[in-house]
């Protein structure tokens, strides 16, 4: 019997090998050691880990190529993803080291699950084979369950934990079904062919309309479904409000940054360049979840009385504004989604990180209440908060003004205004809740008798310092970044 | 036997169909033919015939939970393991090298493990 050895070509998976070999040495060094030595050096080790992997990330840029027997995808739409990963990665690592101290939790479990799950994202956005996407979501997705639970003696945190699991576990359900029906029309699960025999959904969907393809819109319906839960559209949000507030703050922006841009880079690959000749299928669903998402989003965050609830609700609206773009299906469309998530991601963590030093020890003070005079007690602070909820909004001279801007001139390219105007009216609600906080920092006396708001590590207002910067400067000069995300094509066969 | 797409499926709804009544065509048979005879001892939960003590809703150690992963891990690490001896010899080098890394991932894990006194019991 003649055996077809694959060839392992590791180096396509080099970013993900060097976080998880730091995320192992972390874990085993400290297990070691013990706490002897204290922990200083685990935060080096994670930042570390995130720098490599982010570097052997950049080089392989303007590479085109199939790894791993066609399981890995090197395109600098990947490249792009896994850039944005590594750094909100990082400030994760930074933001954590300041709140564990504070709140006295392990440490080195955390640094290595923020890397296991940085891994498991890195992995969603380059896989080339269905199989291999529902490995990393499930890579990233175990990770973040733990996170979420991080803080084990609060009921808070385990009840929100449960939920984001059964929930989580039960979209993986739909993900693994769609995968197993695209098996069942297609013959494969690879994304693009490896030869000029290979079958892939690629060439299923474009073979034009002599095809059946009634069993790959089922399937393709089931993987919208799966990948739907994880970036929080609306039907498929109702986990996100109780996990976003019982998680600790660091690990909430780094859900709403990375495991966002995780989700959307497999769905756009997906839909956007594998499923593309199928888009007049697809498109009425996805416009459909991304009507449901913003308006459900913007509509609930007002009600919201906690302020982490309040973001929850404001990234299920912005996961609606992102599926714009996704509808639009053209190059402006993936490349605004891009520039869209990366920016978005930079303003959440930052917003989380203030959140999680004004909730001070134990996360006590998330109550809109509790923001009472923030701006007089804190004034820095409350100015990050300020600009981050700006940009949230999408004020101009923000980084998420120009997001919205392309992401909604790639629709109106598509000819999908109407979208834009749901968008934008969206947008108008979303922005009350966000001046609402403003209000209560600048316009209401704090609470007499109540204890001021606490101040932050020199980590934690690092973390705040560097995303408040990147917003402004991505909402001044966007040139680079818009540049970057323009370039970040997918894979094309033969190119 | 029925033809076509959906007419595979009547065959297993025939199948559903005849399952559902052997189970309640014996159970209300049996109903028809016992005498009925009802004791307080019927109605106490069956534990091996022996009187049932305490409640049923009762703690079990988490510690059985690690112990269950331990063991899943070296299940897996077995699994992976036999093929593999099988086949070694027309595999070459590569794949030596590509087990030793599995095994050494493995043992970090037995090592995390130690250190973290999951082999300690209480």
């Amino acid at each position: 019997m003649e055996m077809d050895i694959p060839r392992i070509e590791l180096a396509g998976i080099a970013p993900e090998i060097a976080l998880t070999v730091a995320a192992l040495v972390i874990l085993v060094v400290h297990a070691v050691l013990g706490n002897r030595f204290s922990t200083w050096y685990l935060p080096y080790l994670a930042t570390l880990g995130l720098v490599v992997a982010g570097a052997l990330a950049v080089i392989v840029w303007d590479v085109n190529d199939l790894q791993l027997s066609g399981m890995i995808a090197l395109d600098n739409f990947a490249t792009f993803v896994k850039v944005s990963l590594a750094v909100f990665g990082l400030l994760t690592v930074w933001l954590g080291r300041d709140y564990l101290t504070r709140d006295r939790l392990e440490e080195s479990e955390f640094y290595a699950l923020v890397l296991f799950a940085v891994a498991g994202m890195m992995l969603m956005a380059a896989a080339a084979d269905l199989i291999v996407m529902f490995l990393a979501l499930e890579t990233f997705s175990i990770a973040l369950y733990v996170l979420v639970a991080f803080k084990r003696r609060s009921t808070e945190a385990q009840e929100s934990a449960m939920k984001y699991f059964l929930l989580g576990a039960f979209s993986s359900a739909f993900f693994l079904f769609g995968i197993a029906l695209a098996y069942g029309a297609v013959g494969t699960t690879n994304l693009y062919s490896t030869g000029p025999e290979a079958d892939s959904l690629f060439r299923f969907a474009s073979a034009g309309p002599s095809t059946d393809l009634d069993l790959l819109v089922l399937a393709m319906g089931l993987i919208i479904v799966g990948l739907g839960f994880k970036i929080a559209a609306v039907p498929f949000h109702a986990w996100t409000p109780d996990a976003y507030q019982g998680a600790p703050s660091p690990v909430t922006g780094f859900m709403a940054a990375g495991s966002k841009i995780a989700g959307f880079a497999a769905l756009i690959r997906v839909l956007d360049a594998i499923l593309f000749p199928l888009r007049w299928d697809w498109r009425p669903l996805v416009i459909g979840i991304a009507v449901l998402t913003m308006i459900v989003g913007s509509v609930l965050a007002v009600v919201q009385e906690d302020v982490k609830r309040m973001l929850a609700y404001s990234s299920i609206a912005h996961a609606g504004f992102v599926l714009v773009g996704v509808v639009a299906a053209n190059d402006r469309g993936v490349s605004g989604s891009l520039f869209y998530l990366a920016t978005y991601g930079l303003t959440v963590v930052g917003s989380f990180a203030v959140v999680s030093i004004l909730a001070g020890p134990g996360e006590h003070r998330t109550r809109l209440t509790d923001y009472r005079g923030a701006f007089y007690q804190r004034p820095l602070l409350a100015g990050a908060l300020t600009l981050f909820l700006l940009a949230l909004a999408g004020v101009p001279v923000t980084s998420g003004f120009v997001a919205k801007l392309v992401v909604f001139g790639a629709a109106i390219e598509s000819g999908y205004w109407w979208l834009v105007v749901i968008g934008v009216l969206a947008s108008a609600i979303a922005a009350f809740f966000y001046l609402r906080v403003l209000v209560v920092m600048y316009m209401q006396e704090p609470i007499e008798g109540v204890e001021p708001a606490p101040s932050g590590g020199w980590l934690a207002n690092g973390v705040v310092a560097i995303t408040a910067a990147t917003t402004i400067v991505f909402g001044l000069a966007w040139g680079p970044l818009i540049d970057a995300a323009e370039h970040a094509r997918f894979f094309v066969a033969g190119g | 036997m029925p033809k076509g797409y959906f007419g595979q499926y009547v065959t297993i709804g025939i199948f559903g169909l005849v399952g559902l009544a052997l189970v309640v065509v014996t159970l209300q048979l049996a109903r028809l033919v016992r005498p009925n005879v009802p004791s307080p001892e019927k109605y106490t939960t069956y534990e091996s015939g022996i009187d049932p003590i305490g409640q049923g809703w009762v703690h079990t150690n988490v510690r059985y939970y690690i112990y269950a992963l331990l063991f899943v891990i070296f299940d897996v690490e077995a699994i992976f393991l036999f093929p593999w001896a099988i086949v070694f010899e027309r595999l070459g080098t590569q794949a030596f090298i590509e087990m030793i890394i599995f095994i050494g991932i493995l043992a970090l894990a037995l090592l995390y493990a130690i250190r973290k006194k999951v082999l300690e019991w209480l």
